[in-house]
């Protein structure tokens, strides 16, 4: 039984990276362009994981997270978050909001794999 | 004529109106709510003034002797114009060091001197007995007149037990006695006292007035024919010039205004109400000029009544002092006579209440307390409350009986102005000493002394005697011929001083032996220090603080023996109450924990001073404290040490000030590195953001092309088409930011050229072309035909041109997106417009976008860009002298405009290297 | 007190008052005419009087503490 796996990010060159290497570990990938349509895709597919950029236009990465776990339909996401800044606050705040992990840009595929891997394997 | 129970009825209702108002004021004074608390009260009660002398004696003087009723009224002007100066440092004075007479004023100021204290007292009281006595025998008369018809002869005087007037006397005692010995603590006032004063002011103001319009449009047609008819009479009409035969009578008006001037803050009752009943300094500045006023008002219907009198009563023998209830009388007006008999009662009574109560305190403090606190029984133990109140009710008893007498045997010799003016003179002695004492530190208890037996001396001599001998109780040889026929010595022409009124010459020589003896005694010796440091507090109280008292006294003392000291004359619950407040105000505990200090000392005795007066309380304070006497070295140490302390906390004040306003600065300045810190921060997390956004699809797309050889050709052919367009992008990137860098620093290379912005423009729009296309924006051309060339980096300048265009396509609506590119030129330079049709710069975003790394949008959603490049334009428009901005005047849209002078400033030309 | 005028124009006045009610400037007024039917002598003294009562509230209505 395949995954349901989102991403979501405004720049278009890492979607399309992105996208390549979710289907190459054999994942069914949907993307959004922006928060607002991630959240729309997350209630129609109720994709299991998100990889969730947080700068994106429209509803930022936070803003998403909030909404997820508030919403009871698809409390349960698993959420990774993605973002270029760094900074200790960015990822406690993350954290606090409801994000199961954090990885700053830029990744190593092979980490990225695994850590989602893992998530997936946690939850039954 | 009126019914003699009539007119006694109407008194008695009136003087308990008076007590009414009295208890009244008493009582909302216990309530909190005090009447006297007020300006006007306290202007009104000023007005206590204004005797029976005011009533009767005036018009009687302006009957005989014109204009010269007046100056005893312009004394008190000229004083008030001083009142905020002087009597407001003798309030300052009489509060901080709790006086409540003239007599502890002086004594006080001269080391607590119970012999001064003594002399002053006997001054006043001799001084003041004819003065009340002038009272009585104004009621008196005032009566007779009301009762007897007119042209009568008035009913012979009985035997004393029979005269009506000393039972006046005495009821007037007991009504002081009520109002003025309640309370065992001096100092406190008597407001019900003072309330009934002013009330009594008001009535006496009103009742004159009455009298005073009623003959003047009543029984006259007004002042002009009141005045001309009384012009018409050559004698009168010399009562209304201040010649009237007399060669050179200034000296004579001199005098009697500077007497006055002396007399309307010396004289007891004055002194009480003006400084001892004060609340309120601010209170003066009301006062200073309503009491003025009010003696102007009530002194205006003087001439009238006493010219009106004369011209009525034509030949007849009625006694001028009385026309102010003769001529209602005579005209009709039975109800106006008892109205204006009852304001020369109020007026009256008001005198004789204030005075007895101000003499009998200074009787009570700094006569009989010293002398019975030398008995040994009296020295050592025992509640002397009781005896305190029980020796000044006597006082008064006695000072009143002292009026009668005077009255009975002396009062018929003289007219009434006379009697009082004698008082004035006395204590009119008290000015140099009580006077230099506040404004000289020089004055010693000495010369006090001196200069007040001499002045006394002398009013006795030449005033006292000579108007006792007149009233035929002495042979008048003397007065005539001098002492032992002596000629030089003749009392009214001491020394062959002619020409002079009796009045103007005891003035002058009591004054000058008084003011001479003063400053030669005061001068042949150094101030003890127990004077020194008295005078200190009192000439500089102004500069003293109640906390930055410097306290001289040195010495050892117990707590329960002051407790019990203050205990003996305020009651022990008022002495506990009192040391439990100091305790609590030093932030002690409880009154076991005071230190016996000299601080506690002195509050001790300052207590008390209001209580038995400030000599008896160094006494008694002496007597329960071991005291180390001070010498003049001491004072002067003690002042210096007070003196340097001051300066050091004011050092220290200014310190801290200048520490709160350091830290002020420190923070700002901080609050400023943070947001700058802030904004550095901005930058650099925009900056990695930027970074790594490229970086994350190259390494991503690298790793995965590494980890699949087999990858399909297409695919490997569009990520590899992706990593290098990224890394394009960051090494833009990467670029702009050194570029910016290197600008600002002044590092930055310039290559100048010969530059067409004509062609610039174009090759601008053409390498946007394709871009915009895509968008679906229209880009539109305006060009002059020919435009100069202007020296500037062609690379740089098509920097700025592709960045604001490149802004513009940003924000254009995808399609439908206009942009306009203009260029112009004038005598000054170049101007190039791009404009577009996007949502244009909000309000608040207009002065920020030039900033770096602010981008246009909101926080969350910025569009791609670094958000240096406007900057990294103004850097280069302004290295060529020009200006580069966003139009305000436009209302859709977004319309970027830069200029470029003709002539580059020296800077650019200096920057450029060798020309091309 | 010490930074203002006050003190020094209260003494001003004093001396002003002083002098317009004595010697020699008293004499101006001693003489027997009349004003509006008033004896000159009287009137003008009063009237010197109410004016040095309005001047005298005029500085003390406007002192400061």
């Amino acid at each position: 039984m395949t995954t349901k796996i989102l991403i979501a990010d405004d720049e278009p060159n890492i979607l399309i990276s992105l996208e390549f290497l979710m289907k190459r570990e054999g994942y069914e990938v949907h993307l959004a362009r922006d928060g607002q349509e991630a959240l729309e895709l997350l209630r129609r597919e109720r994709p299991r994981l998100v990889l969730l950029d947080v700068m994106m236009p429209k509803k930022t990465g936070f803003e998403v997270c909030q909404e997820v776990r508030n919403d009871d339909d698809i409390r349960s996401t698993l959420i990774l978050m993605l973002t270029a800044k760094g900074r200790e606050t960015d990822v406690v705040k993350g954290l606090a909001l409801g994000a199961d992990a954090y990885m700053t840009k830029p990744f190593s595929t092979r980490e990225l794999v695994q850590k989602v891997r893992e998530m997936l394997e946690a939850v039954p | 004529m009126l019914a003699a129970p009539l007119v006694l009825g109407t008194a008695a209702a009136y003087l308990l109106l008076l007590f009414a108002v009295a208890a009244w004021g008493d009582r909302r004074a216990r309530q909190g709510r005090s009447v006297v608390g007020n300006a006007w009260v306290y202007a009104l009660s000023m007005a206590v003034y204004c005797t029976a002398w005011t009533y009767f004696g005036s018009v009687g003087r302006a009957a005989s002797g014109g204009i010269w009723f007046l100056p005893i009224y312009l004394g008190p002007m000229l004083a008030m114009t001083l009142a905020w100066l002087v009597l407001r440092k003798m309030i300052r004075i009489a509060n901080h060091y709790r006086i409540t007479s003239i007599a502890d004023f002086v004594a006080s100021r001269y080391g607590q001197s119970p012999l001064l204290a003594g002399l002053v007292t006997l001054i006043t009281v001799v001084g003041i007995v004819p003065y009340i006595a002038l009272q009585l025998k104004a009621i008196a008369s005032g009566y007779a007149v009301l009762t007897t018809p007119l042209g009568a002869e008035p009913a012979a005087r009985g035997p004393w037990w029979q005269d009506g007037t000393l039972a006046v006397a005495l009821a007037l005692a007991g009504f002081t006695m009520v109002f003025g010995t309640r309370h065992r603590d001096a100092s406190e006032r008597h407001e019900g006292m003072v309330t009934a004063i002013a009330f009594e002011s008001v009535v006496k103001l009103l009742a004159f007035l009455a009298v005073g319009a009623f003959i003047t449009w009543g029984l006259f047609a007004g002042p002009g024919d009141l005045f001309a008819r009384a012009q018409a009479v050559p004698e009168l009409a010399t009562l209304l010039t201040l010649g009237q035969g007399q060669p050179f009578p200034y000296a004579q008006w001199l005098a009697l205004t500077l007497l006055s001037m002396l007399s309307v803050v010396f004289l007891p009752r004055q002194f009480q109400v003006m400084v001892v009943e004060n609340v309120d300094e601010r209170h003066l500045k009301r006062a200073a000029w309503v009491f003025p006023a009010y003696l102007l008002a009530i002194n205006v219907f003087v001439l009238p009544i006493a010219l009106g009198g004369l011209l009525y009563f034509g030949g007849r023998s009625v006694n001028p002092d009385t026309f102010v209830l003769s001529l209602p009388l005579a005209a009709g007006q039975p109800t106006l006579a008892l109205a204006a008999f009852i304001g020369g009662l109020s007026a009256a009574t008001g005198m004789v209440i204030v005075e007895a109560i101000a003499v009998s305190t200074m009787v009570c403090n700094d006569l009989v307390m010293p002398l019975l606190l030398r008995l040994r029984r009296f020295a050592r133990h025992g509640d002397l409350t009781g005896l305190l109140l029980g020796i000044r009710r006597a006082a008064i008893v006695v000072i009143l009986l002292l009026g009668y007498l005077y009255f009975h045997f002396a009062g018929e010799a003289y007219a009434l102005v006379s009697i009082g003016l004698i008082s004035f003179a006395a204590v009119a002695q008290f000015a140099p000493a009580l006077l230099g004492g506040m404004y000289w530190k020089g004055g010693t208890r000495g010369g006090a002394l001196a200069g007040l037996l001499a002045g006394f001396g002398l009013w006795v001599y030449t005033l006292m005697l000579p108007s006792i001998a007149k009233s035929g109780w002495w042979h008048t040889d003397f007065v005539d011929a001098g002492p032992w026929g002596i000629v030089l010595l003749r009392p009214e022409q001491l020394f062959g001083l002619a020409g002079l009124d009796y009045l103007t010459h005891s003035l002058f020589w009591s004054l000058l032996a008084n003011v001479g003896l003063y400053v030669a005694v005061s001068l042949a010796r150094l101030p003890s220090a127990r004077e020194a440091s008295q005078a200190l507090l009192f000439v500089d109280v102004f500069e003293r603080t109640q906390s930055a008292h410097p306290v001289f006294w040195r010495g050892r003392a117990e707590l329960t023996d002051l407790l019990a000291l203050a205990g003996r004359f305020l009651g022990a619950a008022r002495a506990r109450t009192l040391f439990e407040d100091y305790a609590r105000r030093a932030g002690l505990g409880g009154f076991e924990q005071i230190e016996p200090d000299a601080q506690l000392v002195q509050f001790v005795e300052t207590q008390l001073a209001g209580v038995i007066g400030s000599a008896s309380a160094r006494v008694m304070v002496a007597s329960a404290v071991q005291e180390e006497a001070l010498a003049l070295d001491d004072v002067m140490r003690i002042l210096d040490e007070a003196t340097q302390l001051r300066a050091y906390s004011r050092a220290l004040e200014e310190q801290s000030a200048s520490l709160r306003r350091a830290t002020e600065e420190l923070r700002a300045a901080n609050e400023q590195l943070k947001s700058l810190d802030r904004l550095k921060d901005d930058f650099m997390s925009s900056v990695t953001h930027e970074l790594r956004t490229p970086l994350t699809s190259i390494r991503a797309l690298a790793e995965m092309m590494a980890d699949d050889p087999q990858m399909d050709v297409a695919q490997r052919q569009q990520f590899l088409g992706i990593v290098v367009a990224e890394t394009q992008r960051l090494s833009r990137l990467v670029n702009q930011v050194l570029d910016l860098a290197k600008i600002e620093s002044g590092h930055a290379e310039w290559r100048n050229s010969d530059v067409d912005m004509r062609a610039l423009v174009q090759q601008a729009a053409q390498a946007m072309a394709e871009p915009l296309r895509e968008q679906g924006t229209q880009l539109t051309l305006e060009l002059p035909e020919r435009v100069p060339t202007l020296r500037a980096d062609a690379d740089r300048l098509t920097q700025v041109l592709l960045n604001l265009l490149g802004n513009a396509a940003k924000f254009v609506p995808k399609p439908g997106g206009r942009i306009g590119l203009r260029l112009t030129t004038d005598a000054a330079g170049v101007t190039v417009q791009v404009r577009d049709n996007g949502p244009g710069v909000p309000e608040e975003q207009r002065s920020l976008i030039f900033e770096r790394f602010h981008q246009g949008g909101d926080i969350n959603h910025r569009p791609t860009g670094t958000g240096l490049g406007l900057p990294i334009s103004r850097q280069i428009v302004e290295h060529f002298g020009g200006r580069i901005g966003l139009r305000a005047d436009i209302d859709q849209g977004a319309c970027f405009e830069f200029t470029l002078p003709w002539e580059a400033p020296e800077q650019a030309a200096r920057d450029t290297g060798d020309p091309p | 007190m010490r930074r203002t005028l006050l003190p020094q124009r209260l003494t001003g006045l004093f001396g002003l008052a002083l002098l317009l009610f004595n010697f020699p400037l008293i004499a101006l007024w001693d003489r027997p005419a009349t004003v509006w039917g008033l004896p000159l002598f009287p009137a003008a003294l009063f009237a010197l009087w109410a004016l040095l009562i309005v001047l005298l509230a005029v500085l003390m209505e406007d002192a400061g503490d």
